[in-house]
């Protein structure tokens, strides 16, 4: 496995560290990353048994094609210096830091993870790493933090943690996540790096999951921390393009290959200049559309 | 000798008992010839007596087959009544015959066995202490295990000669006639039980409710009942089926069930009028659930629903989704209370819903069926009868018979804890590979290479993950490696039957 910077990153799934039958049947959901989690799932007697289970189980396990990133305990805890060795030696894909507050905090898991990388002879700057934002200092110091590294993957707002930071909890409406989740996001779009919002834990309210996801979609978010597979194909389908976009995109790639087959530099469609924002945007719509089964191989639209 | 699926019968055993080894799942156009029994004429107003012990003196004698049903399940009171007290009595040499047997009989068959008042039994299954005794070889003569059809079969065909039917219902009237569909302990169809009454020697009711005389519906008729029992209670309502059921929350066995309804609702036997039979599983339900979303969306109606029925059945026939249930057994409360209330929920016996040898079962005309197992091999034979130590854990029920459907669909996991449940080789094959068509699991679907039109319909659809089923085999293995091969003895304790009464395989006794 080796990290890839660009990639769909619409769900990313948490996984328990220490529980053999979840992280082993974590692939076949269809998340587009896994998260197996040494940090807040497990209990502290668990620590040592979760690492080496997460760490035979990316060595082993079939995730069907997902990313695998790792949440590895924070750096104020005993667990920190051999949960990176672990992870580093066992070739995840991106490494995320929980409560971080500072661009210093990233600074030193890279340089962990580069003695890690010396130590088990691993190519030097092949794992990623992702921040979770979960306190009011960390959301302030977001746009330093998402700049600390070219590693860089991502950010993810923590709603519970940050909440509690903030003397509130959570509600409903979002209404105490707003500050934060635009910070996060317009820090992360600056830097060029992802952004993930916070996870949405009642399953029984299939509507305020609804509302959350479309509403942080419409924010302009990668996508979302999920606790449970079955919210895969909810925000999937949040995340789905329109028949227009998905025709539009085709369009602009049509475009793209005229202009190549005639050796020219200049993109244009329907008499106008074709912006590469505007192709950025045509290859995402793709590439969710291709993933949500929503064209077929030959490029035609065949959702409903 | 060996058979079809190539399974080495033993030549001894198979000349003594003059069984045949099984050739083909086509049963072909033979022509069989039925038995009728005994009857002892009366015009006897009342049935109705008090001791059971002085029934069993009049209609028992040692040697003789006795049978029961299984539609109380766990919450059976008249098997243990009528068992303990036949033992009290000294029978000896009988041969035990009920549609099926469940937990709450095994210690009283273990005790009868071990009194030599049990020496040969026939069933659809066994499971717990009785299957973990007869495995090691704690009855001399084999166990015969038959599916529900195939016993309809054996008994219209004298195979199973019933000297006496005991048989349990939660009403009767004076005369005999009774059904399963009110009383207290109600459990719905008396599907399995049916055949019996109609072909045992002596037919002996057991109920705690004694109604007025005639009993409609009458299921089980007063021209076929000799005795009517008064008993204090029959069955312990609560344990007879699950109360409300609850649909799985697990997210693989939705995301197997999700794949099912996939591959139902693109195949070309999705449209209207289809029928299918799906079981009482935690994704078989979730499959219902998922049929009901589909069907709305896409204004499909089945023709009818088939086999044992649960509740999220019998709300589609209440919504019109599906015009009629043919309903050989009921899984739970709801489903067991829709019988009395829905014209539409037709009671079929246990030979209407699937013997081969018929002029035409229900399962033939049936175009889905949904069933599970305990292992499945490469070349899809299924195990539903014995688990990954060998011994006996389970029940053929209508598991052969349902697989006539046009397409049967086999779900599983593609490991149970530390065992695989796709393999290179089933330790027992119950269900030929022959009649198996597609199976699910969560890692992906394999579809029979003889299905070259299923191959084709599924390869246009994206979310299904084809694969070969062998690669499914591999992924297993690679998961749980290659486990020790089990030990057994050279003693045969039980033989599977094919639905058409030929061998299909052998039980061997498990070493210790």
């Amino acid at each position: 496995m080796t990290y890839v910077k660009n990639r769909l990153r619409r769900t990313m799934m948490f996984v328990p560290g220490n529980n053999p039958a979840m992280v082993k049947d974590a692939g076949i959901y269809g998340a587009d990353s896994i998260m197996l989690d040494l940090e807040d799932a497990v209990s502290l007697t668990e620590k040592d048994a979760a690492r080496m289970l997460v760490f035979n189980a990316i060595k082993t396990v079939d995730f069907g094609g997902a990313e695998i990133v790792v949440r590895i305990n924070g750096q104020d805890t005993p667990f920190y210096d051999e949960d990176v060795k672990a992870m580093v030696r066992a070739g995840v894909d991106v490494i995320r830091l929980p409560k971080t507050e500072s661009a210093a905090m990233i600074k030193k898991l890279v340089a962990d993870m580069e003695n890690a990388e010396e130590q088990y002879g691993v190519e030097k700057g092949s794992i990623g790493v992702m921040a979770a934002i979960e306190s009011a200092k960390g959301v302030l110091n977001a746009p330093e933090i998402a700049t600390a590294t070219p590693l860089m993957m991502g950010l993810a707002v923590s709603g519970e943690d940050y909440t509690a930071d903030m003397h509130t909890h959570r509600y409903p409406d979002g209404r105490e996540l707003e500050f934060a989740r635009n910070l996060v996001l317009q820090a992360a779009r600056a830097a060029d790096v992802y952004a993930f919002d916070t996870v949405f834990s009642n399953m029984n309210d299939t509507e305020g999951f609804y509302r959350e996801t479309k509403y942080i979609y419409e924010l302009g978010y990668d996508g979302k921390s999920l606790v449970n597979p079955r919210q895969i194909p909810m925000v999937n389908k949040v995340f789905n393009p329109t028949k227009e976009e998905i025709e539009n995109a085709l369009s602009v790639q049509n475009a793209i290959q005229e202009a190549k087959a005639k050796g020219s530099g200049v993109i244009s469609m329907n008499g106008k200049m074709v912006d590469k924002p505007v192709v950025e945007k045509a290859n995402r719509v793709i590439e969710t559309a291709k993933a949500s089964n929503l064209i077929d191989e030959e490029g035609n639209y065949i959702g409903e | 000798m060996e058979n079809k699926v190539k399974r080495n019968l033993p030549d001894d055993l198979m000349t003594k008992m003059n069984l045949k080894p099984f050739e083909s799942v086509e049963i072909g156009n033979p022509e069989v010839k039925r038995v009728a029994p005994k009857v002892q004429v009366t015009t006897g107003e009342s049935k109705v007596v008090d001791s059971l012990e002085d029934v069993i003196k009049k209609t028992l004698k040692d040697g003789m087959t006795i049978s029961f049903h299984h539609h109380f399940r766990n919450g059976d009171f008249a098997f243990n009544k009528v068992m303990n007290l036949i033992i009290k009595m000294g029978y000896q040499n009988l041969t035990l015959a009920p549609s099926s047997l469940t937990g709450v009989m095994n210690d009283t068959v273990i005790e009868a066995i071990k009194k030599g008042v049990i020496t040969n039994i026939t069933s659809s299954g066994m499971r717990g202490s009785l299957g973990d005794f007869v495995s090691h070889g704690g009855l001399k003569n084999p166990v015969v295990f038959r599916s529900h059809g195939n016993r309809a079969r054996s008994i219209e065909e004298g195979e199973i000669k019933i000297d006496v039917a005991f048989l349990g219902v939660p009403n009767a009237d004076p005369a005999g006639n009774a059904n399963g569909q009110e009383g207290d302990a109600v459990f719905g169809s008396l599907g399995y039980a049916l055949i019996d009454a109609q072909f045992a020697d002596k037919v002996v009711l057991l109920t705690d409710n004694i109604v007025d005389y005639p009993n409609t519906p009458a299921s089980i008729k007063q021209t076929q009942v000799d005795y009517v029992v008064k008993v204090d209670q029959i069955g312990d309502a609560d344990k007879i089926g699950s109360g409300a059921t609850r649909f799985t929350k697990d997210p693989k066995e939705l995301k197997i069930a999700q794949t099912v309804n996939q591959v139902i609702t693109n195949s070309p036997y999705y449209k209207q009028g289809f029928s299918f039979q799906t079981g009482s599983g935690g994704a078989a339900l979730a499959v219902t659930r998922y049929l009901r979303e589909s069907m709305l969306k896409d204004g499909i109606k089945a023709s009818f629903a088939l086999g044992g029925i649960t509740k999220p059945t019998t709300d589609l026939l209440e919504e019109g989704l599906v015009k009629k249930i043919m309903d050989v057994q009921d899984f739970d409360k709801g489903a067991a209370a829709s019988m009395a209330q829905n014209k539409n929920q037709q009671e079929i016996d246990a030979s209407w819903y699937a013997d081969p040898h018929n002029k035409g079962a229900v399962v033939n005309n049936l175009d889905v069926a949904i069933l599970s197992a305990l292992q499945i091999d490469t070349n899809f034979n299924v195990n539903v009868m014995t688990g990954s130590d060998g011994v006996i854990r389970g029940a053929i029920g209508g598991h052969q018979d349902a697989a006539a459907a046009k397409m049967t669909i086999i779900t599983a996991p593609l490991v149970r804890g530390r065992n695989a449940t796709v393999v290179p080789e089933v330790e027992t094959v119950v269900t030929p590979g022959d009649s198996i068509d597609v199976l699910v699991t969560e890692r992906g679907v394999a579809i029979n290479p003889r299905r070259k039109d299923l191959i084709a319909a599924f390869a246009k659809v994206p979310e299904l993950n084809i694969v070969d089923i062998k690669e499914l085999q591999e992924m297993a293995q690679k998961q749980v490696g290659t486990p020790k091969p089990i030990e057994y003895t050279d003693r045969v304790v039980a033989l599977v039957q094919y639905r058409d009464g030929t061998i299909i395989d052998t039980i061997k006794q498990v070493k210790d």
